[in-house]
């Protein structure tokens, strides 16, 4: 740990062995723009994956406590078989409450899908009630068998059916964001891997003098390690800032309540971007001293 | 100090150099002849481990050449001094900068008056902002000598020093080069200016190394 702390605080304080590097013009800022175009999409994939993770958990909460039972009774019963649910789920060991929808809740419900003037009463709607789990939960099979015995229209929704894939693909959907992450730091290392060989091979002539005069393999690559690590920190600061300029622009997450419009960040959130550029620069110090290390044994 | 023990040096199809059986010991001076190609660089190489014996043992500062990693090989370099014929430079830096440059890569800061005295010394003073390729011949020359020169190393090695140079700047050079000597520093000049090796007769007991038929041969009595 001491060693790679004295590694990191020569990128810092060895500006004499930047100095022995000629600079580069296309690497240099080829670099940099790379580096600030995967930070700017890695600011959109943790976007993604913060607000998919946020919706796995709403919806997991949200639907995680609640069940539904379908009344599809004849009109002149289904008073009758409400009440009897009502009771059944009153004595239910794991039900922490219940109670009947009303008609306005229903036509709520529906509104989203038929439009405000559904005349409602005059449809043979089923009627619904929902209950609240205890801790405990409840034994779902059982509450079916005593449903289809005291109330035969009476049917349990139990929101597992459709909770769980839901759950499931927002939980992929974090998981994608935080694989993306992955790949555009893998991309950024290839990248620098790469500018770091060709500037090496480019200054064969530089480094044949500064081995003649005794500089030791450490000392060179620490010139270019030291000139791809700022530059991609730099480039990864610029591409973060433009990225997080892009999420706060997009519409508000209240004024549509879509998932698309929830894509920004939230609290916290924004200070998870400030991680990328420190992330960059690692990756970044990682690849071209690996890169520089090898070639130099290369070059033997 | 560096020993050659039988070491012979092949390239890919003939054998350039071989059975050299030689030591440069602390506080030796020598001049190292031969007709052109018969070895003089690659034996010059071998002594600052740019290249590797094919043959033969040769030990440098206590280590055996083909046993030293590269940070050794770093390390033996900065007690040698070399002058190339080639003299090669960081032409992105200024002839200062390039003088200081075996400091700079030791860590060490050059003491500017030090460094100002040293390029007074071989008349590049009012060059030390250029860059090299704006430098003459005889100029880089001089550059290369005090790069050489700067770490006060325990062995010089130069080749073809005073090719480029005038009568006067070639004897200031070995008078440098006489004076490091004396210093006690070990001194190998492969040179075919013969005015240079009668020159230096008179002021010290070098001793003159001639490479003929692959061989290192001692050229008659010491001068």
């Amino acid at each position: 740990m001491k060693e790679l702390l004295q590694r990191l605080g020569l990128i810092w304080s060895d500006r004499a062995s930047d100095r022995v590097v000629p600079p580069t013009g296309h690497t240099a800022w080829l670099t940099g723009f790379t580096a600030g175009a995967m930070a700017f999409l890695a600011v959109f994939a943790l976007a993604l994956s913060l607000a998919s993770g946020r919706l796995a958990d709403r919806w997991a909460e949200a639907l995680s406590n609640t069940a539904t039972i379908r009344i599809s009774a004849p009109p002149d019963q289904m008073t009758a078989q409400t009440r009897a649910v009502l009771n059944l789920l009153g004595t239910t060991p794991g039900v922490q409450g219940a109670r009947a929808l009303s008609p306005e809740e229903q036509r709520a419900l529906l509104e989203p899908w038929f439009g405000p003037d559904l005349p409602v009463d005059s449809l043979s709607l089923p009627q619904l009630v929902e209950f609240t789990e205890a801790d405990g939960g409840y034994d779902a099979q059982g509450l079916r068998l005593r449903l289809q015995a005291e109330a035969p229209g009476a049917v349990l929704d139990d929101h597992t059916r459709w909770r769980r894939p839901l759950t499931v693909a927002a939980e992929r959907l974090r998981l994608l964001g935080w694989l993306s992450l992955v790949l555009i730091g893998g991309a950024l290392a290839a990248m620098i891997t790469l500018a770091a060989n060709a500037s090496l091979a480019a200054n064969a002539q530089v480094i044949r003098v500064l081995r003649l005069v005794g500089a030791q393999d450490r000392f060179i690559a620490g010139a270019f390690v030291r000139r791809f690590t700022l530059r991609a920190a730099i480039g990864a600061s610029a591409g973060v800032a433009m990225g997080l300029l892009g999420i706060a622009l997009l519409p508000s997450a209240d004024a549509a309540g879509g998932f698309l419009t929830g894509l920004g960040f939230q609290g916290w959130g924004w200070l998870v971007p400030l991680v990328l550029p420190v992330m960059a620069a690692l990756v970044a110090w990682t690849a071209t001293r690996i890169a520089a290390l090898a070639k130099l044994r290369e070059l033997k | 100090m560096i020993s050659f023990d039988k070491v012979g040096y092949s390239y890919g199809g003939g054998e350039l150099l071989s059975e050299i059986s030689l030591t440069l010991s602390p506080g030796s001076f020598h001049f190292l002849t031969g007709p052109s190609g018969a070895g003089k660089t690659t034996f010059l190489k071998l002594c600052y481990a740019e290249l590797l014996p094919t043959a033969g043992r040769l030990t440098l500062f206590d280590g055996e050449a083909r046993g030293l990693s590269r940070d050794d090989v770093a390390m033996v370099r900065r007690r040698i001094g070399v002058v190339h014929q080639d003299c090669q430079f960081l032409d992105h830096l200024p002839v200062a900068a390039n003088v200081a440059l075996p400091l700079t890569v030791t860590g060490k800061d050059a003491e500017v008056a030090d460094l100002q005295d040293l390029l007074t010394w071989v008349g590049l003073r009012p060059l030390a902002d250029a860059l090299p390729p704006s430098l003459s011949g005889g100029e880089r020359q001089r550059a290369a000598v005090a790069r050489a020169v700067i770490m006060s190393p325990d062995v010089i090695l130069a080749d073809e020093p005073t090719g480029n140079l005038d009568w006067e700047m070639s004897q200031r050079l070995l008078r440098l080069f006489l004076e490091l000597n004396r210093m006690g520093k070990t001194i190998v000049i492969a040179t075919h200016d013969m005015n240079l090796i009668r020159t230096a007769k008179g002021q010290v007991a070098a001793r003159v190394l001639r490479i003929q038929n692959r061989r290192v041969q001692l050229a008659g009595a010491d001068l």
